[in-house]
């Protein structure tokens, strides 16, 4: 029943996807409201599989790798509902949806859902840093869109090509405004998720804190280099996308070895 | 009854034809009198046109020699120029007209403001009734949506609205935007007003005559700065039009990159509109850099005129729709205008029987 609800889902950011391709292929791109419908939609079925996943776990639905990549879906989908509408930035519906179909066919597709022998123990500390951290990474993820948007942008506008594409695009400035919020968002939450990592008791595998402290120090270094004017707009837009690739290495490679070393 | 179109444009006349068959206020009028039911005419730039229904067939020569300016014996010289569609091909050809497929650059809205303006005049002097009534009201439908569902208008395709749009797309309120001009030429005086038609405050105007800055900064509402001022004013700046006489290059990237050191947040957007040009091109490679000269707004102005032409296949789809309702809902007025006749009214309807 679950797997459906995010088969359901998956297929609401795909129809998002087709119409973007499709508008893209006429040359007649224009955001509209069913881009954010399809996505509301989908969100809203993610939601419930993850309500559903949490209650038959007792606990938040954070034990897999399958688990974990539905959750970040979940994040990147939640963070655009927040951002998307009130900065003008619809079209960015039209970057989110194709990242949120791949994490999800993925997570579908794979054979990742392995349900744990022994069912785990709530801990809150554990489920706040787990969870708190996704959020942050959907904030990242959605820098990391907004990155990809501004490079496209300052791309035709260097180039002088200024394709059907470019009219829909948010101002240069006001995208640059938004991946800074983003920024700021995702930086703050990510610090609390790190934070709460100690409160959960145990002991810290030293490779997994090296990496996200590493993860955590360059998006303070972007910050920074921005806050101090060091950094021009095109490459915190840049460095954004490699945060994000980052931080998704990090991710996978934490959830990886949960999982290896669960197994018996 | 039949819905005619009788007229010329730019796509068929010269502007001296077109001036001289340009029509006049008693038009509408002499064409009643020569048996148009209704009669409305359409002059711009680029055409002049004449939309009539009428029982009896008003001949072209007729038509042409009432929009003669003057008395023209050899009216009928110029018959080549003109262009005849009646039924559903002037219904096609009126939408066409207002949703600017017709029009010389395509997608353009003004069409559709003088097509209403012509419909207003025709409507107060009673020279459009019921028909062209309905004929006109469908087309700026038709026009309406075809904006609405398709990129036609989108782009601009003058060089003086390209730089402005960019600007827009570079900062989005140019309220906090603060422009320099260099150079009080014509083209950086138009640019420079459509700058502050865009909510532009702080417009320097700077010019080798202090003089004519000085007039063009009144001009803009702007402020005159000495032409020796100019560098340490571009630190400031977001926007810089320039369009001096200048033989050699006035910035280049080693005198633009100390310039450009406090600001390396903020874009800077150059329109160098001079020729010989006023900038190194050089300075576009430079980071936060947008230099358009000339030739890439004329470029830009023609990339967007190219999409429009790449959406006129959507919008003729959505005209072709339309001309096949239209006719549909014509038929349907005959239809009860039939029923009536079998059941006499007791008042005239307002829509008698007509044809396509």
């Amino acid at each position: 029943m679950d797997r459906s609800l995010l088969i359901v889902s998956t297929l609401c950011f795909l129809a998002a996807v087709v119409r973007t391709v499709f508008a893209l292929r006429t040359g007649i791109f224009r955001p509209g409201r069913f881009n954010f419908l399809a996505i509301g939609l989908g969100f809203i079925f993610q939601t419930a599989f993850l309500s559903i996943r949490g209650h038959a776990l007792g606990r938040c639905p954070l034990t897999n790798l399958f688990e974990v990549f539905i959750f970040l879906a979940w994040s990147v989908a939640l963070i655009y509902m927040l951002v998307g509408p009130a900065y003008r930035l619809s079209l960015m519906g039209a970057f989110t949806a194709p990242l949120v179909v791949l994490l999800q066919g993925f997570a579908l597709i794979v054979p990742i859902d392995i349900r744990h022998p022994v069912k785990l123990p709530a801990n809150p500390w554990l489920e706040f840093h787990a969870s708190i951290s996704l959020v942050a990474y959907g904030a990242f993820a959605l820098a990391c869109i907004a990155g990809v948007m501004y490079l496209v942008q300052e791309r035709q506008l260097k180039t002088h090509q200024l394709h059907s594409i470019f009219y829909h695009l948010p101002p240069l400035t006001d995208l640059f405004a938004a991946i800074t919020r983003l920024l700021w968002w995702g930086f703050v939450l990510y610090t609390l998720g790190l934070v709460s990592g100690f409160f959960k008791g145990g002991p810290l595998p030293r490779a997994q804190l090296v990496a996200a402290i590493g993860v955590w120090l360059l998006y303070a270094a972007i910050l920074q280099g921005r806050h101090l004017r060091r950094l021009a707009p095109r490459r915190v837009a840049t460095l954004c996308i490699l945060g994000f690739t980052a931080a998704l290495t990090l991710l996978w490679g934490i959830s990886f070895s949960a999982q290896s070393q669960s197994l018996p | 009854m039949t819905l005619f179109c009788v007229g010329l444009s730019h796509h068929t006349a010269n502007v001296e034809t077109r001036e001289r068959f340009a029509g006049h206020a008693e038009t509408q009028c002499i064409l009643r009198n020569a048996g148009c039911a209704e009669a409305l005419l359409l002059t711009t730039c680029n055409r002049v046109e004449v939309y009539g229904a009428s029982e009896k067939r008003v001949s072209t020569d007729e038509i042409a020699r009432c929009l003669a300016r003057e008395i023209e014996n050899d009216a009928h010289e110029y018959a080549p120029a003109f262009y005849r569609y009646e039924g559903e091909k002037c219904v096609q050809h009126l939408f066409r007209v207002a949703s600017g497929l017709d029009s010389m650059v395509v997608g353009e809205s003004e069409i559709l403001g003088q097509a209403k303006k012509a419909y207003e005049a025709a409507r107060s002097s009673n020279t459009a009734g019921s028909y062209l009534h309905r004929l006109f009201q469908r087309a700026f439908r038709v026009a309406k949506q075809v904006r609405t569902h398709t990129d036609i208008t989108r782009g601009l395709v003058s060089v003086g609205s390209v730089a402005v749009d960019l600007a827009q797309r570079i900062f989005g309120q140019l309220s906090d935007c603060k422009v320099l001009v260099l150079g009080a030429g014509e083209t950086s005086e138009r640019t420079a007003r459509a700058l502050a038609s865009r909510g532009v405050k702080d417009l320097r105007v700077s010019n080798r005559s202090s003089d004519r800055a000085q007039k063009l900064a009144r001009l803009v509402g702007g402020q005159a700065i000495p032409f020796e001022q100019w560098p340490e004013h571009s630190r400031e700046i977001d926007i810089l039009i320039t369009s001096t006489s200048s033989e050699t290059p006035l910035l280049t990237p080693e005198n633009l990159a100390p310039m450009l050191r406090d600001r390396i947040d903020r874009p800077l957007f150059i329109i160098d509109i001079a020729v010989p040009r006023d900038v190194d091109p050089r300075v576009n490679e430079m980071e936060g850099v947008y230099l358009y000269d000339i030739d890439s707004l004329q470029s830009v102005a023609e990339q967007s005129l190219a999409l429009r032409r790449q959406q006129v296949a959507a919008a003729e789809a959505i005209i072709a729709e339309h001309v096949a309702d239209f006719g549909d809902s014509i038929s349907r007025g005959l239809n009860r205008v039939a029923r009536a006749a079998e059941h006499p009214p007791v008042a005239d309807g307002s829509l008698r029987a007509s044809e396509l």
